[in-house]
């Protein structure tokens, strides 16, 4: 009986503590996370302005999204574009170097640090510096192409190429997901490697046959989290082109940025931020649901 | 034999390969900071020209001396300082406290709110972007450091509270059983017992928490505008955008000095960097 009475205790110790220690986060959750996705969710379907207040207008700013407003599927083309041009290649670029600095070289600390240092200082001033760089009549690539003979574009300024110097300029700084790569295909053993050697297997056929398909998982969370970051692609082309030339580079978190905090048009904000959370969530639950077919799990 | 031979050859040149390429991937993230370095000492009319001077004719310190006092850099940077230290230790205590609570109880709904927890960490921001500023502005937190603040001290973000559980789970139990048999409670148990022993996890979500609100550029841009509030990251692109090419020496001589804290604390504590991907080994 007593012992009954103990473990009820206990029981309801537990849960009094779990719920102190994740006070912060819970009030986060709810203040911060839940009542602000149903109160955006509410938004949509109004005029706020600055102050929030508004009057219902039904499905008026999706009608502007999706038959008015021609800078609405621009955006969402431009930001498609970047997703596209940007995720597959920084996989690929990521696994590749990974797989490099996985093999038995010296200097492996050495190379891991100078690739984690553009990922580290990523910011301003980094992106600043890609501007001049991109410069096109004194930046450094120009410079590097004239020597070779090449007329070097002007990368920021014409409107074909800037999104793509933008993803040349984040490419740069994908460190994070080459450490990623790293430590996935260290935790390939050996004696797979081994064993393929011994039947004669040559290099090229080990990587597709066990350095991939185990390498998966990270492969797996590099795109998942590169999809996600991706879509909201905002610092970089704010800082280096403002959306320029003509609109080229402007992404929909720009979009939604200039609406909310320039126009103060809260409503139509919403509407841009539910469409681009909508569209990310499918992506996502595709690649979820894809990745039982693709992604090795060895437990 | 002879099949050997050629086996120990081509990977020699495997090899050899291999360094070939991972030095110019070197060379490629290098040379940006080094031409950021070397634009910094040239005079405008040097740095302005085509083709380019590699090094700087005659070396100027005064782009350091006057692009600093462009604008109140002095006031940025220790803004972005003290801003930078609320919200690592704010976020190196909350974050572990909601770890700890994590892994350490498995009560009803704790499992559901973990994975809820899991699912927040792929909410994009903009979603709820709009009503938390809406949120901010009736408390009349506007250009305050409060809803820079806030988030960190409530939790820290889900990636910072997930590497804490992780780590947590993975302590033996037997460690908390034994204190708590010489009568010591929850909270002590976590204070006294867990918490000096996470130091590996503190200091990777620290440094890693330091680098991102020094760094942090979006926030900021939404909810500061007083000038005499800004951080270095703002008050940066402030310049940057009004005046393009113009002074680009001084601009890369602000952005090299801009750039330091966070190259010296990297240097110093850079194994903590990748703890992170250790702990979580990408099985989750």
């Amino acid at each position: 009986m007593k012992n009954k009475k103990n473990k009820l205790n206990k029981k309801w110790s537990d849960i009094k503590n779990f719920y102190i220690y994740i006070s912060p986060w819970l009030i986060y959750l709810i203040v911060l996370i839940v009542y602000p996705m149903i109160k955006s969710f509410i938004l949509c379907f109004t005029d706020s302005d600055f102050g929030g207040k508004g009057n219902f207008i039904g499905l008026a700013n999706f009608v502007k999204a999706f038959q008015e407003d021609p800078l609405f599927f621009k955006v969402f083309r431009n930001t498609l574009w970047y997703v596209v041009l940007f995720v597959p290649a920084s996989l690929v670029l990521s696994f590749f170097i990974g797989w490099l600095l996985s093999r038995k070289i010296h200097g492996r600390g050495f190379f891991r640090t100078v690739f984690y240092l553009p990922y580290i200082t990523a910011g301003v001033a980094v992106t600043m510096l890609w501007g001049w760089i991109f410069n096109g009549d004194y930046g450094l690539i120009n410079y590097i192409l004239s020597l070779l003979g090449i007329p070097g574009p002007h990368w920021l300024t014409d409107k074909r190429i800037a999104m793509v110097s933008i993803v040349i300029m984040c490419l740069w700084s994908i460190g994070n997901s080459i450490l990623i790569m790293l430590s996935g295909i260290q935790d390939i053993p050996a004696s797979y490697y081994e064993n393929a050697r011994l039947d004669g297997a040559s290099t090229f056929r080990q990587i597709f046959s066990i350095t991939i398909p185990l390498c998966t998982p990270s492969i797996f969370f590099n795109l998942i989290i590169g999809v996600i970051g991706a879509f909201q692609i905002f610092n970089q082309p704010y800082i280096l082109t403002k959306g320029g030339p003509v609109d080229s580079t402007r992404t929909v978190s720009m979009y939604l940025f200039s609406n909310a905090f320039e126009y103060g048009k809260m409503g139509y904000a919403s509407t841009i931020a539910w469409c681009l959370f909508v569209i990310i969530m499918l992506v996502t639950i595709l690649i979820q649901s894809s990745s039982k077919k693709w992604v090795f799990y060895d437990n | 034999m002879k099949k050997l031979h050629s086996r120990q050859q081509s990977r020699n040149i495997g090899i050899t390969v291999t360094y070939i390429i991972l030095i110019l991937s070197a060379v490629i993230c290098i040379v940006p900071f080094i031409w950021m370095i070397l634009t910094s000492f040239k005079t405008n009319a040097e740095a302005l020209r085509f083709p380019p001077t590699i090094f700087p004719k005659k070396i100027v310190l005064s782009n350091y001396v006057k692009g600093w006092a462009q604008a109140d850099f002095s006031l940025f940077t220790k803004n972005t300082t003290i801003l930078a230290l609320i919200c690592t230790t704010g976020t190196v205590i909350s974050s572990a406290l909601v770890g700890y609570g994590f892994a350490q109880y498995n009560v009803r709904g704790s499992k559901f709110l973990y994975i809820v927890l899991l699912a927040t960490m792929m909410l994009p921001a903009q979603v709820t972007l709009v009503p938390q500023y809406l949120l901010y502005s009736k408390f009349k937190m506007l250009d305050s450091y409060w809803p820079i603040i806030i988030p960190a001290l409530l939790g820290g973000g889900a990636y910072n509270i997930f590497l804490y559980q992780q780590f947590f789970k993975s302590m033996p139990k037997e460690l908390c059983e034994a204190a708590k048999i010489d009568g010591a409670n929850s909270f002590q148990v976590f204070s006294l017992i867990l918490f000096p022993t996470v130091k590996p996890v503190a200091l990777c979500v620290g440094v890693m928490a330091l680098v991102y609100n020094w760094n942090d550029f979006y926030t900021p841009l939404i909810y500061l505008n007083s000038t005499q509030k800004y951080t270095i990251s703002i008050g940066l692109q402030f310049l940057n955008s009004t005046q393009g090419t113009a002074k680009i020496g001084m601009m890369m001589a602000v952005a090299v000095v801009t750039m330091l804290p966070v190259l010296i604390i990297f240097f110093a504590a850079q194994k903590y960097f990748v703890e992170g991907i250790k702990i979580t080994g990408m099985k989750a």
